[in-house]
């Protein structure tokens, strides 16, 4: 939303918005715990408000169309996109095209924890959007692999409604999330923390019964002997997350094997002209008031390269 | 309740064959199976592979039903819409002794009836299977070996098999069974007593527990597990064939293999397991595994693995034992069948059907037999064209649920007629959940989906059966 509103403020007056959920906001709107826009809006909101704000000005602009439930399936060099949705697939082609379509998180199996298959083990999204879209409880004793800010606030989160928070292990010598998360969400909580730290096993037939963790050297290696076994009927994966950029790999984009990101020289653009990257696909933020200004910039690159082209 | 003619104790690849198969005549025919639906077995949980029919001993059930069964899985899957793809095999050789064991291994299958055999050099192999590992200097080439959805074999089987009145009781465990005069079984299960005239052990793992049940104790199956490991789609064309190491004494060795849906696996590990139950992976494993198919394509990479699984070979000795038991009038066992057994499942069903016949059961062909079945669509497998058209006759076919293998509200909703009551359940006929994220973004949309159409609470959705709810109940105050 923000690349778009931009992209309208310098000129371009034809724009066209895919979103593949039913409503705009993407992810903040699970997000329903606060720290959201003090950069941005110099205000403390929560992730819907955060989004709202956007939504709210971008229906001002009639010169944006949005189409939701709207999945594109296909993406090529010449900026060729195909979407699909209940009842329609459409193909249109754009002049310069803008892909904000964020991240998403590591699984269970990327980092490759052995052990069983049961019911129980979520990523910490997963279980945010459980518990604060669908008002469910995923589980009541929960053990969370790694320390990613979704983690930290899905702890809080489960205490909050009367779970217990069992651990948090985190194989770094330190948690890859934010300060004020670890303290607000944590420490407050008294939320047992092991760092140095992975969970190797997975334990439970039908529903998760337990994880056995083990110590690691400075070089990540098990330290042999250190085994300990937490019981707990839930498992919640948080170590990080990677940006989605199938598409534009789809399109021939070159991306970087590592990080999943486009391999690029210069922030938001990539090795296609016309074809911008914003926000989380472009590269992991902290926060979303630097996806928002990232975005603004990429919002007025499409429009320059508009401009130059004619 | 009428008694059946026939009555099949387990739902796996070669239950769901045997029913299939006897269903063409006119029998009352019934199945239980323990899960929650079918092909939760050892049925779900391996290579997918249609063998050739190398590698099998001389003279065993093993060779000569599975050379039989790579013939006719091109038939029935024909018959059922189930995809079947002739990808060819490829035994690989890394220096002169393993050279001359290749000799053999031609001769012998070809004794055993494998057709095409052919041993190929290195310059075929670079031009071939170019990412293979320059230090192979030949192999055996099996042009007949194939692949196939396993679970989704089971499936159509199965339905097919329904269509044409076998009855099916999942959830159903066999717990007891008591006889009542000669070919007169009674079945004790939670879904009730069943009576049957003939019973038929297809139980997979616990094929041993229930032909004690009968009075046949003379067999033990002793699990063997095997774990793999499955890579990004991404790295589909990472091979052009499949590929095998030499064998061992005691299993085919770790394999690069295609599967059925584009992601190739790595596997199987293959070591005796304590528990039957007992499907974890291990480091160990994983390490093996991964070793070992470097071998053989050294550009697989750590970062490739996106899921992984363990499935439980169900041994029994050497061979499969497939017998009337003489002890027990009308009770047959199929049992012990490990690999090759998806592959020779549909020469299984024929064998079982000739025991019935000389057991004195008569089989009369119906006048009418449905063999075939429409294939279940797939978005991600058709041309875009197609799509459109799809869409516009239904529009939910344009509704996604899952992002990572595109599958539409529509098909998830099928699979459900067809059958699926459980997000596995889904996940197998569908795909959707088995892509890259593995879940995190459709879940909630698959609960909500699954819990309207079979009218159950969200809490009480599972991910295979009972005791695997994926919630603990609603948010407090909810
Ligand atoms: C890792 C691995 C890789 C393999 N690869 C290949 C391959 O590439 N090609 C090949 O041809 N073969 C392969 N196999 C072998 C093949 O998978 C098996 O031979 C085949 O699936 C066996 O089918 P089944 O129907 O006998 O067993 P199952 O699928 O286990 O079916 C038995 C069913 O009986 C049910 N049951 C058990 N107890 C009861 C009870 N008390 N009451 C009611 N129901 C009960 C079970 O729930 C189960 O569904 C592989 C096996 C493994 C483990």
């Amino acid at each position: 939303m923000a690349a778009a509103i931009a992209a309208h403020e310098s000129g371009v007056k034809d724009i066209l918005l895919l979103e593949r959920d039913q409503y705009l906001g993407g992810i903040l709107n699970q997000c329903i715990h606060t720290g959201f826009g003090i950069e941005y809006f110099k205000e403390v909101l929560t992730g819907p408000e955060y989004a709202q704000r956007f939504i709210k000005e971008i229906k001002k602009i009639p010169d944006i169309e949005i189409s939701l439930k709207s999945f594109v399936v296909d993406l090529t060099r010449d900026k060729t996109l195909t979407f699909i949705k209940p009842g329609i697939l459409e193909k249109v082609k754009a002049r310069v095209l803008i892909m904000a379509t964020g991240c998403r998180e590591k699984t269970r199996e990327m980092i490759h924890i052995a052990g069983t298959r049961p019911s129980g083990v979520f990523s910490a999204g997963l279980a945010q959007k459980l518990i604060n879209i669908e008002g469910l409880l995923p589980g009541k004793r929960v053990v969370i692999a790694g320390s990613g800010d979704i983690g930290l606030i899905m702890a809080r989160r489960f205490m909050l409604e009367g779970a217990e928070v069992r651990a948090v292990i985190e194989i770094e010598k330190k948690t890859r999330g934010l300060l004020r998360n670890v303290v607000q969400c944590i420490e407050d909580f008294e939320i047992p923390m092991y760092f140095n730290h992975r969970i190797s096993k997975i334990n439970g037939k039908d529903r998760v019964e337990s994880v056995t963790a083990v110590k690691v050297d400075d070089d990540l290696n098990d330290i042999p002997g250190t085994d300990v076994r937490f019981d707990c009927d839930t498992v919640l994966i948080s170590v990080g997350l990677i940006p989605e950029n199938e598409l534009i790999e789809m399109a021939g984009v070159q991306i970087d094997k590592k990080t999943n990101s486009p391999v690029s020289h210069e922030l938001n653009k990539t090795s296609i002209p016309g074809l911008f990257v914003c926000g989380n696909s472009f590269k992991v933020y902290d926060i979303v008031d630097s996806v928002s200004l990232d975005s603004e910039i990429a919002g007025r690159l499409a429009a320059e390269y508009l401009r130059k082209k004619i | 309740m009428k008694p059946f003619d026939i009555l099949i104790i387990g739902g796996g690849v070669i239950g769901a064959s045997i029913a299939r198969e006897l269903s063409r005549y006119r029998l009352r025919i019934g199945l239980v199976e323990k899960e929650e639906e079918p092909a939760f077995g050892v049925s779900k949980s391996n290579s997918g592979i249609i063998h050739p029919g190398t590698q099998n001993p001389a003279g065993s059930l093993k060779a000569r039903l599975c050379v039989q069964g790579n013939i006719l899985t091109r038939k029935i899957c024909k018959e059922l819409g189930v995809d079947f793809k002739e990808v060819g095999e490829l035994i690989v050789a890394f220096d002169e002794t393993e050279r001359g064991r290749l000799l053999q291994l031609k001769k012998e299958g070809e004794a055993l009836g494998v057709p095409g055999l052919e041993i190929v050099d290195s310059a075929w192999l670079k031009a071939n299977e170019p990412n293979l590992s320059d230090k192979a200097i030949a192999a055996l080439y099996a042009p007949t070996a194939g692949i196939v959805s396993p679970y989704r074999l089971v499936y159509d089987l199965s339905e097919n098999a329904g269509r044409n009145g076998v009855k099916f009781y999942t959830g159903a465990g066999v717990e007891g069974i008591s006889q009542r005069g000669e070919r007169r079984f009674e079945i004790h299960t939670p879904q009730g007593i069943f009576n049957t005239r003939y019973l038929i052990n297809a139980a997979g793992l616990f094929a041993d527990e229930i032909s004690a049940m009968a009075g046949v104790d003379d067999f033990k199956i002793r699990p063997r597990k095997g774990e793999e490991f499955l890579l990004d789609k991404k790295r589909e064309h990472i091979t052009n064939h499949l590929l095998f190491p030499l064998p061992s004494q005691t299993s085919k060795g770790i394999l690069v293999i295609k599967t059925s849906d584009g992601n190739p696996m790595i596997g199987p590990t293959a070591e005796d397991a304590a528990d039957k139950e007992d499907l974890s992976t291990s480091d160990a494993g994983f390490k093996k595994v991964l070793l070992s198919a470097q071998k053989m394509i050294p550009s697989i990479s750590e970062d490739d693995v996106i899921a992984y699984f363990a499935g439980l070979r169900p041994s029994a000795g050497k061979d499969f034992i497939i017998r009337h038991e003489d002890k027990v009038p009308g009770f047959i066992n199929v049992a012990g069948i490990q690999s090759p057994g998806l592959t020779a499942a549909p020469a299984i069903a024929l064998l079982v059907a000739d025991i019935l016949k000389k057991n004195g059961l008569s089989l009369n062909k119906k006048l009418i037999f449905h063999g075939h079945r429409e294939k279940t669509m797939q978005l991600f497998a058709i041309p875009q064209e197609k799509t459109r058209r799809l869409i516009k006759k239904d529009a939910s076919y344009g509704d996604i649920v899952c992002r990572c293998e595109m599958v539409s509200a529509k098909e998830v909703k099928d699979a459900i007629k067809r059958g699926a009551r459980t997000l596995d359940g889904i996940k197998f006929r569908t795909r959707a959940q088995a892509g890259r994220c593995h879940g995190s973004f459709c879940t909630t949309r698959l609960l909500k989906i699954l819990s309207e159409s079979i009218e159950k609470p969200v809490t009480e959705i599972t991910k295979r059966g009972p005791g695997s709810e994926i919630v603990k109940g609603n948010k407090s105050g909810d």
